[in-house]
């Protein structure tokens, strides 16, 4: 951050070492006209004492003596600890392995505590290019770590920065604890650029989008927010939250002694909600007697334990499983997951859990100059939902999706909540029941035996040599590579037809993390640079199949990954546009009849004329960089050559040429 | 401006074929180039494999009138090519583009895909 008020600092900097704000100031005496000299420009007019004046540090000092009013006096740590020195000792309370940052001015007291109080150990600085990527990065560990890390960025501008990725998280119910620092006294800032980055409420621009804000006036009150901010922030539903650090607060240095009666509260964090007793028996109930009971699935899986209760749930019933991804939450070649829609449109009961979108998943919207909709469930179909988006609600930005009318509403925690629907379905289970339930999953079985592979392996076949790669191809040279290994894949794999999902075996929960969540683009990259940490200590070997667009909002986030030695195998999906725009200018052109012929949907969505190259691009921030691959059979090399790279503990980037989807 | 190739032989072979109506011979070349420039290969895939965004056209497409009929008078998911922005000429080509494509290997004979069998 460039600084103009720098050349001012001399002047203004003996202002700056006063107590912060908040803290009473026991014994401030007038000062003396000698000690007050000190801290005015020459020439200055003195201005009239008031009655209670709090002394500065160099004041102080001044005052006994100890430092020349002359000579610069840093008041070094002697009289006792600065401010972020406590911040410290509060983040140390609470688990953070990392906090990501893009260096700025209005949280280096914190810095240079968490570096040189705090050892940066618990929590370590890493080091973002842009504080969207930093923030994706701590979204992108969260899903894997289950813990949430922080992201310390820049008053004003830096969180502008941090804004869309904020946004994912709070879509995709990530917590992370933002953190940023202001100086809100005009007095005591210094003008110019940081003037202009502070500002009255900083945190009200992402207030539609975070869980909770606070702008402590004291430390006590930092230590006080800042755990209960991760309170907040780790209670279902989990999302960001975020604390405004003084300027003042963190650089202040409080008297010896009247810290004495500091505390940092202990963090205990809420058992979530589970569903009401009543409301989940007739739920049970109805499961029981359906023929056809269907279970969708976005977010139940909020950490292990939830996946394999979901695997109990479905098996107790034989019932089919419909899982959107949000997180991984069934085992994606368990005879009874399934795919797509045809499974809802069979359903007699269908309980959506944690969902995003349940009037999108139980109805019909096609994109079309009429926007035909209507629902795919059959008339009667009953419909249960459990989840938190009933508990916690926001206006203004509509990730709430449309509204859909159930038959039972279950405000809870979904994962919380299966426990005692498992118990429940089983104490209704009767002679009859298991019958029919295990006729079911035969049925199911024998239906997964027969067509599932051939299906995938005949898709797979066409194009099987095409140049650009098929995302297939792609998927299963990747997969033969991989699947002896402990892996896992961090990106999502929409934007090539689902490939992975539909050959590779993902049973183990941290396997698969979902998405952005706000489909923000941008998230991509540094996300999986955020997961492959977490995945770290664990020596999985990760995966990022990494779109070309996304990749050029963030490409510093493969620097991060170099500098920190984070392990990471990157496999461009290089399409070489913004495909999706594609498909939407095409659209628009084929609704209004132009422009089809020329090609005119090429504009402003292909990224080509020149093409990136990825692989000098990786090479340029010390990732190693492999590609342009234009030839399918050169992609099983390259992949093993990034492997190794990737095994010896250092992100690797294969540039792949790719089919549009 | 197109810096792809298929690599598959489906590349620059001419395929007279008569159609129904019509007495000039359908250019696959010209239906592949027309497959590119029209964005049909945006949802459907270069080689008309099919995506996520769109099913298979080929090998086997439909025959030309259900196929031509699809894509003037569809309404669904995909957008309609009428006579005012793709020809009858540059559709035909298209589909003889479709019809030059191989057929499917057997996936038994791709070593990675044999362990679906
Ligand atoms: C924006 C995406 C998109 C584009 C561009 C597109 N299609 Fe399609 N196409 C689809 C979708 C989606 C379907 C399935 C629609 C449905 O079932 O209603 C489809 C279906 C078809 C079908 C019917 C296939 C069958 O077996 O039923 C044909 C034929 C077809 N497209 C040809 C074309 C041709 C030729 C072009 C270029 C001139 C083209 N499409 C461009 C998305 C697209």
């Amino acid at each position: 951050m460039t600084d103009k008020s720098k050349s001012k600092q001399a002047v203004t900097k003996v202002d700056r070492r006063k107590f912060m704000a908040g803290v009473a100031v026991a014994g401030a005496a007038v000062v003396s006209t000698e000690a007050k000299s000190a801290i005015l420009p020459p020439g200055a007019p003195a201005p009239a004492a008031p009655s209670a004046m709090r002394p500065s540090t160099v004041m102080a000092q001044a005052e006994v003596a100890t430092a020349s009013v002359s000579a610069p006096a840093y008041p070094g740590t002697q009289n006792g600890k600065p401010g972020s020195d406590y911040m410290v000792d509060v983040l140390k309370t609470l688990d953070i392995e990392y906090i990501v940052t893009n260096p700025a001015s209005s949280c280096r007291g914190i810095h240079e505590s968490i570096v040189n109080y705090g050892g940066n150990r618990m929590p370590e600085l890493l080091t973002t290019m842009h504080e969207e990527s930093g923030t994706a990065m701590a979204h992108g560990y969260f899903k894997v770590a289950l813990k949430p890390m922080g992201s310390l960025c820049h008053g004003t501008v830096g969180l502008q920065h941090a804004a869309m990725a904020v946004y994912n998280a709070w879509c995709d119910r990530a917590p992370i604890l933002m953190m940023i620092g202001n100086e809100m006294d005009a007095n005591v800032r210094r003008p110019g650029v940081p003037t202009t980055h502070a500002a009255q409420d900083p945190a009200a621009m992402i207030r539609d989008f975070t869980k909770w804000d606070d702008q402590p006036g004291s430390l006590q009150h930092f230590s006080e927010s800042m755990v209960r901010a991760y309170r907040i922030s780790m209670t279902p539903p989990y999302e960001p939250v975020l604390i405004v650090m003084g300027e003042e607060l963190q650089e202040g240095v409080p008297e010896p002694g009247h810290f004495e009666n500091f505390s940092i509260p202990k963090v205990a964090l809420p058992t979530p909600p589970q569903g009401e007793s009543n409301a989940v028996r007739e739920t049970a109930a109805m499961l029981v007697a359906a023929e056809n009971p269907v279970f969708v699935v976005d977010r139940v899986a909020r950490t292990p334990a939830g996946l394999a209760l979901m695997v109990e749930l479905a098996e107790l019933l034989q019932a089919t499983v419909v899982d959107q991804g949000g997180r991984m939450n069934f085992p994606n070649m368990h005879h009874l997951a399934a795919r797509g829609a045809a499974a809802i449109r069979r359903a007699d009961v269908v309980v959506g859990m944690e969902l995003t979108d349940f009037w999108g998943t139980v109805n019909d919207f096609s994109d079309t100059a009429h926007a035909q909709q209507g629902p795919i469930v059959r008339e009667g179909t009953r419909m249960v939902s459990i989840g938190t988006g009933d508990v916690y609600i926001r206006a203004n930005y509509q990730d709430f999706q449309r509204y859909q009318p159930v038959d039972i509403a279950i405000a809870a925690d979904a994962e919380a909540t299966l426990p005692s629907l498992i118990e429940a379905v089983r104490m209704l289970l009767d002679g009859a029941a298991r019958t029919r339930i295990d006729n079911r999953g035969q049925a199911a079985r024998d239906a997964y035996n027969t067509a599932r592979s051939r299906v995938a392996a005949d898709a797979a076949a066409s194009a099987w040599n095409a140049s650009p790669i098929s995302g297939a191809r792609l998927s299963f040279e990747l997969w033969e590579l991989i699947k002896n290994e402990d892996w896992a894949l961090v990106s999502r794999d929409q934007s090539i037809s689902n490939w992975p999902h539909r050959v590779w075996t993902f049973d183990k929960y941290y396997q698969w993390i979902g998405g952005p969540g706000g489909a923000g683009i941008g998230y991509g990259l540094p996300a999986a640079v955020g997961a492959a940490l977490a995945h770290r200590p664990h020596g999985r070997l990760v995966v990022n199949i990494q779109n070309d667009g996304d990749c050029m909002y963030a490409p510093g986030a493969l620097w991060t990954a170099a500098h920190h030695k984070i392990p990471l195998l990157n496999v461009m999906h290089n399409n070489r546009a913004y495909h999706q725009e594609v498909m939407h200018l095409q659209r628009m052109a084929s609704w209004r009849q132009r422009g089809l012929s020329d090609g005119s949907w090429r504009v402003a969505t292909t990224i080509e004329n020149p093409n990136v190259d990825y692989a000098k691009l990786a090479e340029s921030m010390g990732v190693a960089g492999i590609g342009p691959i234009e030839n399918p059979n050169d992609l099983a090399p390259a992949l093993r050559r990034a492997i190794d790279i990737v095994k010896a503990g250092e992100p690797a980037l294969v540039d792949v040429i790719t089919q549009p989807r | 401006m197109r810096s792809i190739r298929l690599l598959a032989g489906a590349a620059a072979i001419l395929v007279p074929i008569l159609i129904a109506g019509s007495a000039f011979a359908a250019d696959a070349a010209a239906g592949e180039e027309a497959f590119v420039r029209f964005g049909c290969y945006t949802c459907h895939g270069y080689e008309g494999q099919g995506a996520g965004t769109g099913p298979k056209l080929a090998p086997e497409p439909l025959a030309f009138d259900a196929f031509s009929t699809f894509v003037r008078q569809t309404s669904g998911d995909m957008p309609p090519f009428t006579p005012a922005t793709l020809s009858d000429e540059e559709l035909q080509n298209i589909h003889a583009y479709l019809e030059s494509i191989p057929a499917t290997p057997d996936p038994a004979s791709i070593p990675l895909l044999q362990q679906l069998q």
